[in-house]
């Protein structure tokens, strides 16, 4: 399938750690202001994927091109215009909300004046006005993703990494997040989302489920949903992931 | 007797200047061989209320009781008959997975073949790998390895903390299999997690968010506290019909569910497809659809949150 205006294009993306593909052949395209749902079992080579697409990691061989960049040889290009953000590793715990703004936007390349209006703007959004100066360690999880989905996207990337963002969240600050997420993408920033929580993979336009290295399914929700014949995504996962031969080697 | 009873237990932390209120007057019983879960977000106090229970710390005031043993007096014996999955993977990364259950079998004076029965379905699938080093598992692996480790002295009551928090569904479903067999072998468990939909394994739960427990109940009767008219509506666009919703002054609340956006509607026995479908068709939206549906644990824990911020 073509897209129109595809943001990251990858074909037969592989790589292999000696004996072992970790990814197998993935080719698809992701279109611009799509959200993209990479779903996966633990060891289905997922980060391995993404390490790729984020120009952390050179491939063993075919093509992708990620903001028309080439993951071979354009690595530095790729980090620059893209926003990333995990579960795991976020934002700097010992500095102020307002520091953390300062530092990401800083490292991104954002002009001082346009950075000043940026904070203000960020911190009346994300109504975090009252703790500017606080130390992010004492900011509730659910804040600290917001805040750090915020600063993902400061320097408006054509797209933005987002690596199980949800993880351990309330489900009211999990839902506010997808809003987020719809938001984002309304403005053109394509998101690239994973997650284990299956109801989200229903707030993707988009999901390719892998399994053992390769793209097994991709296609929209309620497409995979009729396809296999099951009510839920969380069923459609359960059908292709329980055939994975390595799910947990 | 009972396996665990919590009293009226508080705890709090200072953290720089603040105080934090970890734990707010902690009240419940678990019944010989029960599955209870504890199911909140991080930064519920899930993670204080094991610590409690497993002795690794003293609560500010209230007690509690392990098979009727006082955590604060009777630490010792309590240790010795309970098994503890921390949150973090606590094994030692650098032991392969034999040396680590070896080890902890010795820590209890025991053998991993006086117990073998018990672990023997989840170390089978770990006898493969017998050899590697603990850290280089993957997260399914390391979550069966510690399972394993908090069973090796024949605990009577098992406490897990979020063991199934970052691990994919299809190894979170067999991880609850494994607990459904241990329970039928007569342990009692407590187990924490935030996916919600695994609470309905368990056969009591208690819903904890900033150190309050909001409601205990079967999962069965939760939806029980829920004490509105709920629906669910569908349509091709969930986005466009939430903002819809949103700014509706007729809608009480409304959250995105899955494929469909879940709704109450401001006072009670209205028809929601008379108030809101000709209004959503002329914003274009024609193709919802809106059905009546009985709450889930889920939608009673977003109720109960909101209330309480209220």
């Amino acid at each position: 399938m073509k897209q129109a205006n595809p943001v990251i294009t990858a074909h037969e993306l592989t790589k292999r750690f000696g004996q072992f593909t970790a990814v197998d052949q993935i080719s698809f395209e992701v279109e611009k202001g799509e959200i993209f749902g990479f779903l996966g079992a633990n060891g289905a080579g997922k980060t391995t994927a993404m390490r790729m697409l984020c120009g952390l990691s050179k491939p063993t061989s075919g093509t992708a091109y990620v903001s028309g960049f080439d993951v071979y040889r354009q690595q530095n290009r790729i980090k620059a215009n893209i926003g990333y953000m995990s579960q795991k590793f976020s934002l700097y715990e010992d500095l102020t909300v307002r520091e953390n703004i300062w530092f990401y936007g800083g490292i991104y390349g954002v002009r001082k004046k346009k950075l000043r209006e940026k904070i203000e703007e960020l911190l009346t959004d994300l109504n975090l006005k009252g703790e500017a100066n606080t130390l992010v360690k004492s900011l509730p999880l659910g804040w600290k993703q917001k805040l750090a989905f915020s600063i993902a996207v400061l320097h408006e990337p054509g797209i933005v990494f987002l690596d199980e963002p949800t993880g351990g969240v309330d489900p009211i600050t999990r839902r506010q997040f997808w809003e987020m997420i719809h938001k984002t993408a309304r403005r053109g920033i394509t998101c690239f989302v994973t997650t284990h929580y299956m109801d989200e993979a229903e707030y993707c336009d988009r999901v390719s489920i892998m399994v053992d290295g390769r793209i097994e399914a991709l296609d929209k929700p309620g497409a995979l949903k009729s396809h296999y014949e099951a009510d839920t995504m969380d069923e459609v996962f359960l059908i292709l992931a329980r055939g994975a031969q390595r799910a947990d080697s | 007797m009972k396996p665990v009873v919590c009293q009226h237990i508080e705890m709090q932390y200072v953290q720089g200047k603040k105080t934090v209120h970890a734990l707010k007057d902690i009240n419940f019983e678990v019944e010989p061989g029960e599955l209870f879960g504890l199911i909140g977000p991080d930064g519920a106090g899930k993670t204080s209320l094991f610590r409690i229970l497993t002795t690794l710390m003293l609560p500010v005031s209230g007690s509690a009781f392990v098979k009727g043993l006082d955590t604060n007096r009777d630490y010792r014996k309590i240790r010795k008959i309970v098994g503890y999955m921390p949150g973090r993977f606590s094994l030692y990364q650098d032991l392969s997975v034999k040396e680590n259950l070896q080890f902890f079998a010795s820590l209890f004076h025991t053998k991993i073949e006086s117990n073998y029965d018990q672990i023997r379905d989840i170390y089978e699938q770990l006898k493969p790998f017998e050899k590697r080093r603990a850290g280089k598992l993957s997260g399914g692996m390391k979550q069966k390895l510690a399972l394993c480790c908090a069973l090796v002295h024949k605990p009577e009551v098992l406490f897990l903390d979020e063991p199934t928090t970052g691990v994919d569904p299809v190894s979170r479903k067999e991880f609850w299999q494994m607990l459904k067999k241990l329970q039928a072998d007569g342990i009692s468990i407590v187990v924490s997690t935030p996916y919600m939909d695994e609470a309905t394994m368990c056969d009591r739960i208690a819903l904890i968010q900033e150190g309050q427990i909001l409601k205990i109940a079967s999962p069965g009767d939760i939806s029980d506290a829920y004490d509105k008219q709920l629906f669910a509506a569908s349509t091709e666009h969930s986005f466009d019909l939430l903002t819809l919703l949103r700014a509706n002054p007729e809608i009480h609340h409304s959250f995105s569910f899955g494929d469909e956006v879940h709704f109450s509607l401001a006072g009670e026995d209205r028809d929601p497809g008379a108030i809101l479908l000709p209004g959503l068709r002329e914003s274009g939206l024609k193709d919802v659809r809106i059905r009546e549906i009985k709450p889930g644990i889920e939608d009673v824990f977003m109720d109960l949150l909101e209330k309480q911020t209220r």
